[in-house]
Formats: structure tokens, C-alpha cells, sequence
């Protein structure tokens, strides 16, 4: 496309963080109308590039220009008052208080009081533009997903933004919500907006965005100005410095089931009830839940990491029956569990980040004695993984916290696989993780599934699920709803399953 | 029993109850305000100790009850400021801020009370506020003389709880407050000042507790003692958690407290002599921590209640 001037400019941005450089002269534009990619490794620093755009943190050099104008952004408002909207990798939002008062909030009201009409009336346009519908009194915890993030959009187009950053949109999308997402960024842009859309998926960014920066360990790695001509495999090795292969998954030489369930169900309680489920994971076999969210797999992995006891049903680990269901139990038995949530129930954000990679197995003789931690055994360890899976971090003190996504997602996965469980059970195991880290995950499973370790894969990602396992059952409304082989699966047909347009199979 | 029921619905026991009510309001008001933005305010008890004491000084010196009235106002304010600054600019322990705030207003107030008037056989006292009734409302039955025939103190009290919910509920301040106290970086990153807004709240609801303490001692007791609050800081506290942070609530909470207050006063005081007074004076606390234990399992605290603010961390 032929270039307007840009709408906004950043020039030799650099930012530190104590000793890590998460931004080391960055520049960048966008223009009206574009879709801009930024692309770049887990702590390649797209995030922290995007919170100086914002104004949530100070850079330490360069400058920002709005449309050929300097500005100093130091806050938000700054940042919103020059027309910079933020859709956040966690959401900001109050989930206690109401769509309209999430949108109202900062927003200088009428006579004294809050402009309740006025805020009516603007949602109503947004709605209209762009065709991002939401009820207004709806409290933001009635919200899915998708929907909060609708509410994030219309919060930055609620003050008018002109530049509207994305950071990993799609990675908290079901496929199906990612395509209303597109037509919507889409209308945006027609109608002059710039955009800055973060994502892993180098399909998403090939088919949604017009033009691609690449950050690699905190400095621009280079540009695409093309992108949907673009290979992915040329996209990743400018990301990652090296080429990117696909692992290999050999035949499966599947021993005894190690994991089975049979007629599991559960009652009441939060989400999506289990209904009368029956599966067996074999040693050396990699098996997928697939299904669209919300159709019971978090009950599903809640029983089997014995966080959830079932109303019904028996369950056994490597032939021995679980009676009491509680996580220490499944553990003792030889379940290995990596979490969904691995910011709240996956590592302690406040712990250093050794102490969290111990902490399902304190107790044991390795890292503590007469009740006693062993500070020295708990670093050593740390440090130990850190290597193996190259986690990118100042250390093993560091606050788990502070470390990137695709690393504490790492530092989750060293944690289980050191211990060789007979069973892996994981939640959506790559998402937001770079290509690379992907792959590394990846290997790491088919070396376990090789090591004849049963691992069950829950996922939404059927991309990922069919080069990943040996089965793929699909869930839908608290049920398998079919089982299939990895040679008759396709995407077309567990779709179907995903809808129960299917029956059983 | 049945004279205790008698005295129940006697017009003084009902103005009792109000009066008893109105400084347990507006300690409870503040406190609200303040945690509903994210900041336990432990300093509360010493905040109403100090508020009575220079709300009093001022008056016996001055002559003038507002401007004592002003005197306890402005130093809630300046204490919670110092709350403030403590946990919110500079991020520290709520808990152990709060409990500092408390320690160091009360020893201050008996300093300052001693060095004013020294040591006195007979304690000083003033002049404090008189009823004021209302034309008209204060004719009405019962409730009239109880209500409408208090003191303007009473009044604001009253007036204040609309006014608190109308400002949390209706105007875009009180929309921040409570996103502040929801999720801070929410409000950050539309372009509310947390520490600004967690600045103003806290010295909002010290404001508050320096008109409790000025009620105690230039209303109630007109004279400060040492026991002039005697817990009704920490009283608040739990009221705050009773009325689920919600202005309506609390200030229910508080007139519910004051009613058991009222009433294990009349039992004392009627007949029931053989029971030790101290076990009477247990009751209204007794009453709050059942009444808690009850209430409050399924109350929901502000989120981000006792987590600092701290724009680049994550
Ligand atoms: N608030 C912070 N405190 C300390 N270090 C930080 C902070 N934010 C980011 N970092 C560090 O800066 C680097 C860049 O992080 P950033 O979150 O920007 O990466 P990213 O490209 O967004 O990665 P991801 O794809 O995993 O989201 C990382 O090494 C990270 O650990
Ligand atoms: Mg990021």
C-alpha cells in the first residue's frame, strides 16, 4: 500500500529492567489504516515496547511522535489523550463492576455525576461502527472470554483512539471467536485506524496484517512488508535467528493404560458437569481432548489432577485405583499435571522462582529433611532446569512473576518432566508461546511419549492437537463425544464432533 | 423481662439508639470509603482519639464548637494523609501502617492533652452541643422527639449516608474509588491516578473519623478522657465487613450495634442487678462477632483491598 505519514512513530526506544534490556533502540511506525504485526520470541520484549507506547512504563531513551509530533507520554491518560488504546495480554478490568461502568471509568461525567446516557448512547454508536455488541449492565464476570476482550476493544474506541494495540488477542480466542475479531480489526482499519497486533500464530498475523516488525532479544530483528506472501517458516527464522523444523512424531508403540476413567461424573458445583466419561491413556500414547471451552474439560483435569472429586465413577493411575482424590495422592501415583492458569495456579508469582519449581514436591526427601527446606538442593535443581530448558531469566531467585509467558510455561514444564511421571496431563500447553518454544514443548512430550509416559493433551488448538497426539477425543457438553484415530482425524471432522453434530464414535 | 420490652419502645431508648449510632456512622462511613478503594485504615481507633482530643482543646479554648468541629476534621485528614503516605506512595504494610497511625495519634493525644491542661483533680469540660429539634418533623410521634430532636452532629451523620452511597455509586469519583479498589491497573490504564485517588479517599475517610471522635467528646461526653473510644475504632472495622462495604449496609450495621449498645445500657440499668455489669458490656461485641461469623462468609472484600499500587510490576 502506499504509505501515508505515519500516525504514530517510536525512535531508539530502549528499556531496562535491572539487568535485562527489554527494549534496546526500537523503532517502529504505523500508519492510518494499517495493520502493523509485531512479531518476536517469548521476552523478546513486545510487551514492554507496547507499555512505553501506552505510557505504562518510563523508557529510558527515544522519543514517540504522533503524527510527526513529538509527545511525552508518561501515563495512560497521556497515552489515551493522544488517541493510544491498550487491549492488555491479562485484561484490566473490574469483573464486580458492570460493562458500562468498566467503560465509564476515567471519564468526566455531567453536572457532578456519572453520564450513564451519554455512555448509552456512545455504546451504541461503537456498536453500530464495528459491530462489537454488548449488554451494558451485564457485571464483567457474566462476561466469556471473547466478550471481555469485545468490552477491552470498545473501552479503547469508547475514548477515541486512533491507534489501537492488540497484545496476544487470539491466544484467549476460541478458533471460531477469532474471525469476528478479524472482521472487526478489519473495519477498523477501513475506517482509518491504526492497529498493532501481537500474535505467535503466524498464519493470524500472515492473513490478518499488512506490514510485520520482528524483535529479537529486545532489538529489531528486521521487517516484512509483505507478509501474506511471506512463508511462516521465513517469518520464524527471522524471529528466532535459526530455522524453525517441525517435529517428527514416530509410530506409537502404545503399552498398558496407565490412566483410566471410567463412568466419571460430577455434579453441580462451578462450570460444566462430567457425564458419565470413560477414557484410557496408554504408556507411550499421546491422547487429545479437543472441544470449544467450556464443555467440561476443566472438570475433566480438575478429577484427574484430584483437585475435583466425582460424584461417580472410578479412576486409576498406573493400575492403582485413586480413592481419595487429592492432588498429593495423584502426585504419589505418578501423575505429572502442567495447568491452564499458570499465573494463578501454576507457580507462586511472588516465590522465587526455585522455591515455585519445587513446590509440589517439598516435601520430599530431594529438597527438604526433618522438616527442614534445603535451600542449597532447592537451588541447585533450580538452576539445573534452568539450563536444560534454557528459561530465560536473571536467575533462580527471581520472582516468578517476572518472568514472560512462554518461560514460566518452561519453567512449569521442567518442573513436572523432572520427575518422570507415568502421567502428564496438560491444559492448552503452548498458548502464547513462540514457534520455537512450541517446538521445544513439543519435543519434550513425544520424548516422554518415547520414555512410555501416557500424556493427555487438552487443547483448542486443532492445528496443534493433530501433529501432536495419537488420539484426539472431542468433548462436548460434559461428554466424550466421539473418539478418533490420529490417521481419520481432521480438522473438518472433529469440528463436527465439537458442535455434537456428530454422534458417538 | 416485659420492663426491659417497655423501655424498648420509649421515645429516649430510640434516641439513644441513634445517638450511639451516629459517631459508629461516620467512623464506619470512612473506613468504608477507604477500603473500598483498597486501604485498610487500621489507624482508625487513634485517628478518633486524637480527632476528640484537639476537636475538644480547640473548643475549650476557643469558645467555639465548629470551630472544634474544624480542629477534629482537619487533623482526620492530616492523620490520614499520613496512612497515606505511608501505604500508598510509599507502598508499606496496610497492617502495620495502620497500627503505627493508631499507636503514635493516641500517645500524641495524651501528650498534648496532658501538656494543655496538666494534671487536674476535677477534669476539664465544655459546654458541648445541645439538641437542636427540627420545626415541624420533630412533632411527629415517637419518632420525631428520637430523630428530628438531636444534635446537628446527628444530622450530618444522617445526611451523610445518602450522600456517601450517592458519591461511591453515582459520580465518576466514586467510580474510580471503586475501580481503584477493584483493579488498580484497570483504572491505571484508563487514565485514573490510583495513588491520587487512594490519597483522597483515605483522607475522605479520615475526615470522616475525626467527626466520630469530635461527636464523643463534644456531644456525647463533652470532656476528654483517655477512654473516650474505647474500641469503636476497631468496632468499625467489623461493622465495615457486616455492611459488605456498601454505605446502606454499614451504616444499618451501625444502627443494628447501637441498638444492642442501647439495650444492654438499659439492662444494667434495669433491675437485672445481680448480673455483673461487665457481662452487659460484653453483649454489643458479642453480638458483632456472631453477627460477623453469620454475615459476613459470604461478603466479598474490594479486591485489591490491602495490595499496594506499583505501576511497573507485574
Ligand atoms: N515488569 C517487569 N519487571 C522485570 N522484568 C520484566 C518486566 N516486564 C518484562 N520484563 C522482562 O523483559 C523482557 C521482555 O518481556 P516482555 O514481556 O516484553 O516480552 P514479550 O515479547 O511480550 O514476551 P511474550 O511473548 O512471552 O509475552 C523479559 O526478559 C522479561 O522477563
Ligand atoms: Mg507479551
Amino acid at each position: 500500500m502506499s504509505l501515508p505519514a505515519p500516525l504514530i512513530e517510536m525512535r531508539g526506544i530502549t528499556k531496562t529492567f535491572g539487568a535485562v534490556k527489554a527494549n534496546e533502540a526500537v523503532d517502529l511506525s504505523v500508519a492510518p489504516g494499517e495493520i502493523l504485526g509485531l512479531l518476536g520470541e517469548n521476552g523478546a520484549g513486545k510487551t514492554t515496547l507496547m507499555n512505553v507506547l501506552f505510557g505504562a512504563y518510563a523508557p529510558d531513551a527515544g522519543e514517540i511522535l504522533i503524527q510527526g509530533q513529538k509527545v511525552r507520554i508518561t501515563s495512560s491518560a497521556d497515552a489515551l489523550a493522544a488517541g493510544i488504546g491498550m487491549v492488555h495480554q491479562h485484561f484490566h478490568l473490574a469483573p464486580r463492576l458492570t460493562v458500562l461502568e468498566n467503560l465509564l471509568i476515567g471519564i468526566r461525567g455531567k453536572g457532578g455525576r456519572i453520564d450513564r446516557a451519554g455512555g448509552l448512547a456512545r455504546l451504541a454508536e461503537i456498536s453500530r461502527q464495528y459491530g462489537l455488541a454488548l449488554d451494558p449492565d451485564l457485571p464483567v464476570s457474566a462476561l466469556s472470554v471473547g466478550e471481555q476482550q469485545r468490552l477491552e476493544i470498545i473501552k479503547a474506541l469508547f475514548r477515541g483512539a486512533r491507534l489501537l494495540i492488540l497484545d496476544e488477542p487470539t491466544a484467549v480466542l476460541a478458533p471460531s471467536e477469532v474471525e469476528g475479531l478479524f472482521s472487526a480489526l478489519r473495519s477498523m482499519a477501513a475506517q482509518g485506524l491504526g492497529i498493532i497486533f501481537i500474535s505467535h500464530k503466524l498464519n493470524e498475523v500472515r492473513a490478518l496484517t499488512h506490514r510485520c516488525t520482528v524483535l529479537r532479544h529486545g532489538r529489531v530483528a528486521g521487517r516484512v512488508d509483505d507478509p501474506a506472501n511471506t512463508t511462516s517458516a521465513a517469518m520464524a527464522e527471522l524471529m528466532c535467528g535459526h530455522e524453525i523444523v517441525p517435529p517428527a512424531r514416530g509410530p506409537s508403540t502404545p503399552g498398558e493404560a496407565v490412566l483410566t476413567l471410567d463412568g466419571i461424573s460430577t455434579s453441580k458445583h462451578s462450570g460444566t458437569t462430567l457425564r458419565d466419561v470413560s477414557l484410557a491413556v496408554r504408556a507411550g500414547e499421546i491422547l487429545g481432548i479437543a472441544g470449544v471451552s467450556g464443555n467440561g474439560q476443566q472438570a475433566l483435569a480438575e478429577v484427574i489432577s484430584g483437585v475435583r472429586a466425582p460424584d461417580a465413577g472410578q479412576m486409576t493411575i498406573a493400575g492403582q485405583k485413586v480413592s481419595r482424590f487429592s492432588p498429593r495422592e495423584v502426585q504419589a501415583l505418578g501423575l505429572g499435571r502442567i495447568p491452564e492458569d499458570r499465573m494463578t495456579t501454576g507457580l507462586v508469582t511472588n516465590l522465587p522462582l526455585a522455591d515455585s519449581m519445587v513446590l509440589p514436591r517439598v516435601g520430599t526427601a530431594a529438597f527438604s529433611s526433618r522438616g527442614l527446606l534445603k535451600p542449597d538442593a532447592i537451588r541447585a535443581f533450580a538452576e539445573e532446569q534452568i539450563k536444560a530448558y534454557d528459561i530465560r531469566c536473571p536467575g533462580p531467585m527471581v520472582r516468578a512473576g517476572a518472568l514472560s509467558g512462554g518461560n514460566l510455561q518452561k519453567a512449569l514444564l521442567a518442573r513436572e518432566l523432572a520427575f518422570d511421571p507415568k502421567v502428564l496431563i496438560v491444559s492448552q500447553p503452548t498458548r502464547g508461546l513462540d514457534i520455537g518454544a512450541a517446538r521445544f514443548i513439543h519435543e519434550k512430550f513425544l520424548a516422554m511419549r518415547a520414555k512410555g509416559c501416557g500424556i493427555i493433551v487438552i487443547g483448542e488448538d486443532l492445528e496443534e492437537l493433530l501433529v501432536l497426539c495419537d488420539r484426539i477425543a472431542v468433548m462436548y457438553e460434559g461428554r466424550i463425544a466421539g473418539t478418533l484415530s490420529s490417521a481419520d482425524a481432521t480438522v473438518a471432522r472433529l469440528g463436527l464432533l465439537m458442535t455434537g453434530a456428530e454422534g458417538h464414535g | 423481662m416485659s420492663a426491659v420490652f417497655e423501655q424498648i419502645f420509649q421515645v429516649g431508648f430510640l434516641a439513644a439508639i441513634i445517638r450511639i449510632a451516629t459517631p459508629l456512622a461516620f467512623a464506619t462511613l470512612g473506613e468504608m470509603f477507604s477500603e473500598r478503594a483498597g486501604v485498610l485504615n487500621l489507624g482508625i481507633e487513634g485517628i478518633m482519639l486524637l480527632s476528640a482530643m484537639t476537636g475538644f482543646t480547640a473548643t475549650s479554648l476557643s469558645g467555639s464548637l465548629w470551630l472544634g468541629v474544624l480542629a477534629a476534621v482537619l487533623t482526620g485528614m492530616l492523620m490520614g494523609a499520613l496512612h497515606a503516605l505511608f501505604t500508598v506512595a510509599l507502598g508499606l504494610s496496610q497492617h502495620v501502617c495502620g497500627i503505627g497511625v493508631t499507636l503514635f495519634s493516641s500517645g500524641l493525644a495524651y501528650f498534648l492533652y496532658r501538656l494543655i491542661f496538666g494534671q487536674q483533680s476535677v477534669p476539664p469540660s465544655i459546654k458541648g452541643f445541645q439538641t437542636l429539634p427540627i420545626p415541624v418533623l420533630s412533632d411527629i410521634p415517637v419518632l420525631g422527639p428520637a430523630i428530628f430532636n438531636q444534635f446537628t452532629l446527628v444530622y450530618m451523620a444522617i445526611l451523610a449516608i445518602p450522600l456517601a452511597a450517592f458519591v461511591l455509586y453515582r459520580t465518576p469519583w466514586g467510580l474510580s474509588v471503586r475501580m481503584v479498589g477493584e483493579n488498580p491497573r484497570a483504572a491505571d490504564s484508563a487514565g485514573v491516578s490510583v495513588i491520587a485517588t487512594r490519597f483522597q479517599v483515605v483522607i475522605l475517610g479520615g475526615a470522616l473519623m475525626g467527626l466520630a471522635g469530635a461527636f464523643l467528646s463534644m456531644a456525647q461526653f463533652n470532656a476528654f478522657t483517655f477512654g473516650v473510644v474505647s474500641g469503636r475504632g476497631w468496632v468499625a472495622i467489623a461493622l465495615v465487613v457486616f455492611g459488605r462495604w456498601d454505605p446502606w449496609r454499614s451504616a444499618g450495621a451501625a444502627l443494628l450495634f447501637a441498638f444492642v449498645d442501647a439495650l444492654q445500657l438499659r439492662m444494667q440499668a434495669s433491675g437485672l442487678g445481680h448480673i455483673p455489669y461487665e457481662a452487659f458490656l460484653m453483649l454489643p461485641f458479642i453480638f458483632t462477632i456472631v453477627a460477623m461469623a453469620f454475615m459476613s462468609r459470604n461478603a466479598v472484600a474490594p479486591s485489591a483491598l490491602l495490595k499496594p499500587f506499583r505501576r511497573e510490576e507485574r
